[in-house]
């Protein structure tokens, strides 16, 4: 390699098959070969790039190619006011948008020593909860449909959509809804939101008893799952692996438990963790992971505290909407929040919260302007990523496709 | 549900504190010498120690290995452009210890035009795609990486986008009708 990386043309670095004519000699039976998996195939979830070398139908080895999503959104951030730039992040982890909300606004919250009312801490982590849900719904659901099984596909749609009803309910949009905000949530909770998630909560755990049901007795389903894409918790540890896919290596590591934001140390709920680190314990620590969300979430309707939703800092946070009609200083408050946004004293935060697929950690460079000089997401998919080839060198081709399904990487946030 | 106690703020424990933060920096020293720490920042209760960036990799290897305290994993490594300031580009190591849950900030300054690092790789594992995309935004080179190339961006792009004198603005999509205006596309 030359000094320069750059300097080797566009291309061909990557050649890997050659026209030339195989000579009588060659043993066909001991050629590798490589296979370009993606960047358009349904089983990489979304666009994924693996250059993949077999050898027969064993793979040996992977190297992932991302980057095909990459849209500059963190170089967007810079160009927004800290308020306008929650849109812009929540489409990184498009499965996780609340909790890409709540990393960012956390960082500018530290940044500008605002305390968040308890009120509205309760319902970051009720959205949150909800969230982590619906998107270890979504990753079951699609994860089931590569090995094939796609009952699970339409049952975990079906079910994700009651989340969406309930966000669409409380924020009116069903994704991306940029609910959470710099100092709390957008708008208090409507009357009977309460009520319609406690039905949820109560009907959602009959439907992972039916995915159990129908995953966890199949023959199919044990065989493809038991014993493949096993990654020691050592190796996952070095590769900076987080969330499931560390915890199913017998790691108790949950940033929930382990340095509490929000509110989450005062509600009771259990880290779920695997036994082998295979893909099969992958699959049952994310059942596990909706039953103890379900559990916060009941736990955080009970004690919601009365209260305001956002923080009564009228720099930061705009005034209701009543007050504009007879108050001056309302108006003032409203006009310069939405013309110049505020300005953030200059200083970095670095803030880390547990998404559904690991620490997701966000820091913020404000320079003292009213826009922030840099946003950048240590997004967890992107960091998991890195254990792909770990988890699948020396297995065959098959169960390298259900790697990828019970990794669950989110491209969007890969690339951002 | 347990008792309402003190919310801890901001996601993050509050400890190495300032004289914490001291302890750690004056251990590097001793080991690494004094021209090794350019400085400690203790912000938001957030601890920070500045390291001369040929002393990051003794640092890092110090602090995950032989320290008294270690910090055993890297959670985030990323860059950042201090504009007006020289030196200009950042790049920041979180570190963390999962025994103490606890979060330490290893900063370093390097110049834009002849911005090297040495690579942590052999260190903690997870720094190889990080330290591709510190150099596809920002054109750090990091000496020693086994594989650095542009990561997010296409190979043949030019130009460190994340920098903050790189203008803002949107790429021209490429159609037939227009591709002879971007000659780069047939080079």
């Amino acid at each position: 390699m030359t000094d320069d990386p750059l300097s080797v043309p566009y291309r061909e670095r990557e050649r890997s098959v050659t026209m030339e004519p195989m000579g009588a000699d060659d043993d066909l039976h001991e050629e590798l070969f490589t296979l370009n998996i993606g960047p358009h195939h349904p089983a990489t979830h979304g666009v994924l790039r693996l250059l993949t070398t077999l050898e027969g139908e064993v793979v040996r080895d992977i190297k992932p190619i991302i980057g095909y999503v990459h849209t500059g959104i963190e170089k967007s951030c810079e160009d927004q006011q800290y308020w306008k730039v929650i849109t812009f992040v929540e489409r990184m982890d498009y499965l996780a948008y609340y909790f890409n909300a709540s990393a960012y606004c956390m960082s500018v919250e530290k940044l500008l020593e605002i305390e968040v009312p308890d009120r509205a801490q309760y319902l970051r982590v009720i959205h949150m909860e909800l969230n982590r849900i619906a998107s270890h719904l979504f990753a079951l659901a699609t994860g089931a449909l590569d090995l094939g099984a796609i009952t699970m596909l339409w049952w975990g749609c079906r079910d994700r959509d009651l989340v969406l009803d309930l966000f669409e309910m409380s924020s009116g949009q069903r994704m991306h809804p940029r609910y959470i905000q710099i100092g709390g949530v957008f708008e208090d909770i409507p009357p009977g939101w309460v009520e319609k998630t406690r039905k949820f909560l109560k009907l959602m755990p009959t439907r992972l008893d039916q995915y159990e049901d129908l995953l966890d007795r199949n023959e199919i389903w044990l065989e493809r799952l038991k014993g493949t894409g096993v990654i020691s918790q050592e190796r996952a540890l070095e590769l900076g692996v987080t969330g499931p896919l560390l915890r199913a290596t017998g790691h108790p590591w949950d940033l929930r438990k382990a340095m509490p934001y929000s509110c989450y140390e005062q509600f009771d709920f259990d880290v779920p963790v695997g036994h082998h680190g295979d893909n099969y314990d992958r699959f049952k620590v994310r059942m596990d992971e909706m039953r103890q969300s379900i559990r916060i979430v009941e736990q955080a309707l009970d004690g919601l505290p009365e209260g305001d939703h956002i923080t009564t800092d009228r720099k930061v946070a705009l005034p209701p909407r009543h007050e504009l009609a007879t108050s001056m200083e309302a108006l003032i408050h409203h006009f310069k929040l939405v013309t110049e946004g505020f300005r953030v004293p200059p200083g970095e935060a670095y803030t880390a919260i547990e998404s559904p697929r690991g620490e997701l950690g966000c820091y913020v460079l404000a320079d003292g302007s009213a826009k922030p000089a840099r946003v950048h997401m240590r997004d967890p998919s992107f960091v998991n990523l890195m254990s792909l080839p770990d988890m699948a060198r020396d297995s065959l081709i098959a169960d390298f496709i259900a790697c990828v399904a019970m990794l669950d990487p989110i491209l969007g946030g890969v690339d951002r | 549900m347990r008792p309402r106690g003190r919310k801890p703020r901001g996601g993050n424990s509050k400890l190495p504190d300032a004289t914490g933060l001291e302890l750690i920096a004056q251990r590097i020293r001793t080991s690494l010498g004094d021209e090794a720490v350019t400085g400690t920042t203790y912000y938001r209760e957030q601890a920070t120690v500045d390291v001369a960036p040929e002393a990051v990799h003794d640092a890092l290897e110090y602090l995950s290995r032989a320290d008294e305290e270690p910090w055993t994993r890297l959670s985030s490594l990323h860059g950042v452009d201090y504009l007006p300031e020289e030196p200009r580009l950042g790049v920041h190591y979180q570190l963390l210890s999962m025994e103490r849950c606890d979060r330490l900030n290893l900063r370093t300054r390097v110049g834009a035009d002849d911005a090297h690092l040495p690579t942590v790789i052999d260190l903690f594992p997870t720094a190889d795609f990080q330290e591709r995309e510190v150099y596809d935004m920002f054109g750090v080179v990091f000496d020693g990486h086994p594989d650095l190339r542009r990561i997010l961006l296409p190979e043949d792009y030019t130009g460190y986008p994340q920098r903050r004198d790189f203008p803002m603005g949107g790429e021209p999509v490429l159609f037939t009708f227009n591709e002879h205006k971007y000659p780069r596309w047939y080079d």
